[in-house]
């Protein structure tokens, strides 16, 4: 049904992305990302990324910091991974890009109220604030948690947690 | 964590998802100076529907940490408590009298039990006040004396003799007649997801206590022990401080020390923990 035309669309997608002009469009802004099902179809930056420095972004606490809340076995030098949201491993086995793709761009449209923050996101927020300081942020001058470069550089390193 | 549950349903619609907290934490009891027995594990009250027995933050910190709160000696919070136990007898302001002219030398007791039924509903005032809130009212009121920070170091000393005074006495906030409407106020506050992460009170100490972010060791988010000596910052915390930091970690602008918000969150989460002792100077990481 629905997920089949998805995942052709997808590939559709890609490959007139990948083997086409090499002239990039400019990346998708975070309100127009277009989610089926929780998935996200096309690269927003109309590239792919770079799992080395996507595995740097997972783990680095003032980028990604996905290990606060999850543990794989592949980063054995991060310490201290938390344990709110399940083991990565095999992340790519259970889901496809696209899916990985829309749960890291806002993992609420795949997991209805889930504790995962919105990395791709800028509006909807209850008194944020600029980064830790405490202090507010205007709304115009919200950026999202990671760049649509860092959100694909992250895909590309999830598509490597395979076990199968 | 059941990842089998997400696999299987991969690709279908939004999952509703509640995960279910895991209580991982010290078997352990914890008695002061061999004397004051401290309940850390209790049946969560009535009002509750989230989880059946709350347990003190104690019981998630290390033993290390743990061992240093079984001993008086060894607590660096009973610092605090001693410099706020010669505050007590000290004149000050206008008026030329210290605490104990009103309300009579430690020994007598009669602060004995008082912290553990704050924050409280002040018919005066018409308002829920904190521990604190009273505290000034007694000083510029009573004393003719300057209010003191609500976070400051005296206060946070004088609110850790309070504490300190009820220790082992099981918490007891009132939570209906005109204390109702804050505390509703206060339960809608610890639900709202906060910040850029959007994150609630409960995202962490309901849903995921027991588990780890990071390094930290998640526990039910209990006000029983304030205030708490922090080790890592080497001084004793108060409560709404401590607010202010949980939710400045959501990339979120806290609300202010003594704002009607941060005083109905503080009657709301006491009343999460009733039954569990009064606990404070408490030792944290
Ligand atoms: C505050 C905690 C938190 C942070 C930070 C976080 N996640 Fe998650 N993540 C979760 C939770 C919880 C789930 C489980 C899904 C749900 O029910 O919400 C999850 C699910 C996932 C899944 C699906 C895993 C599976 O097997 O079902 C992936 C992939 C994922 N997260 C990747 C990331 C990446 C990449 C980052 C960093 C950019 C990140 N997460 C940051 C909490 C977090
Ligand atoms: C001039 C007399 C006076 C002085 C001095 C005074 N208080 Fe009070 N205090 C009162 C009265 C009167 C009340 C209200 C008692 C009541 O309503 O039950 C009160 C109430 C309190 C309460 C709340 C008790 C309860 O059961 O809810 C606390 C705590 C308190 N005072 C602490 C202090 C501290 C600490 C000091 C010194 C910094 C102090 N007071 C100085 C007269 C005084
Ligand atoms: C991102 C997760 C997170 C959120 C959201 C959060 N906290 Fe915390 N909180 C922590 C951590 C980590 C600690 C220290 C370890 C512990 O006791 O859980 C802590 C500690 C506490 C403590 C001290 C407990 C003790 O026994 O020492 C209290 C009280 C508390 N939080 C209240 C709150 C309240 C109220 C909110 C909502 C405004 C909140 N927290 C939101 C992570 C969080």
């Amino acid at each position: 049904m629905k997920r089949a035309m998805t995942a052709a669309a997808a590939a559709c997608i890609l490959a007139t992305g990948f083997a086409g002009t090499g002239v990039s469009a400019s990346p998708v802004a975070p309100g127009d990302v277009v989610f089926e099902d929780g998935a996200v179809a096309a690269s927003l930056t109309g590239m792919p990324g770079d799992p080395v420095a996507g595995a740097e972004i997972y783990a680095e606490k003032s980028v990604g910091n996905c290990v606060s809340c999850h543990a794989v076995s592949t980063l054995p030098d991060v310490q201290f991974p938390g344990n709110i949201g399940p083991a990565l491993d095999g992340a790519a086995d259970r889901y496809s890009e696209a899916q990985l793709r829309g749960i890291v761009t806002n993992a609420k449209m795949t997991f209805d109220g889930s504790m995962m923050p919105s990395f791709y996101k800028v509006t909807g927020f209850i008194r944020p604030g600029i980064g830790f300081t405490s202090k507010p942020i205007a709304p115009e001058d919200i950026t999202p948690l990671l760049t649509p470069e860092q959100i694909e550089d992250v895909v590309a390193f999830l598509m490597t947690l395979k076990e199968q | 964590m059941k990842f089998w549950a997400y696999t299987a349903l991969a690709g279908a619609l939004a999952i509703a998802h509640a995960p279910l907290a895991s209580a991982e934490m010290a078997e352990d009891e914890l008695v002061i100076n061999d004397d004051i027995e401290i309940v850390t594990k209790a049946p969560a009250p009535a009002h509750l529907g989230a989880f059946d027995e709350i347990y003190s933050g104690w019981l998630f910190r290390s033993e290390d940490t743990r061992d240093v709160q079984r001993d008086d000696f060894d607590n660096p919070g009973m610092l605090g408590v001693e410099s706020a136990m010669e505050a007590w007898d000290s004149v000050e302001g206008t008026a030329g009298k210290a605490c104990s002219d009103c309300h009579g030398a430690l020994e007598d007791g009669q602060m004995v039990g008082v912290r553990a039924v704050y924050p409280k509903w002040n018919e005066n005032a018409g308002e829920v006040w904190t521990l604190e809130q009273t505290i000034n009212t007694c000083r510029t009121e009573r004393m003719g004396a300057e209010a003191w920070g609500l976070n400051s170091k005296d206060m946070t000393n004088m609110s850790a003799l309070m504490s300190y005074e009820s220790r082992g006495i099981p918490m007891n906030v009132a939570i209906d007649g005109p204390a109702q409407e804050t505390w509703e106020k206060g339960k809608e506050i610890y639900y709202t997801r906060y910040g850029q992460l959007e994150l609630a009170c409960s995202n962490c100490h309901e849903d995921h206590y027991g588990d780890w972010i990071r390094a930290d060791h998640l526990s039910q988010g209990q006000t029983n022990a304030f205030p708490s000596y922090r080790l890592k910052d080497a001084a004793l915390v108060s409560i709404q401080n401590r607010f202010k930091g949980c939710i400045r970690d959501t990339r979120g602008v806290p609300f202010d020390i003594g704002s009607p918000e941060f005083t109905a969150l503080e009657l709301y989460v006491a009343s999460r923990g009733n039954g569990l002792s009064v606990e404070g100077p408490s030792v944290r990481n």
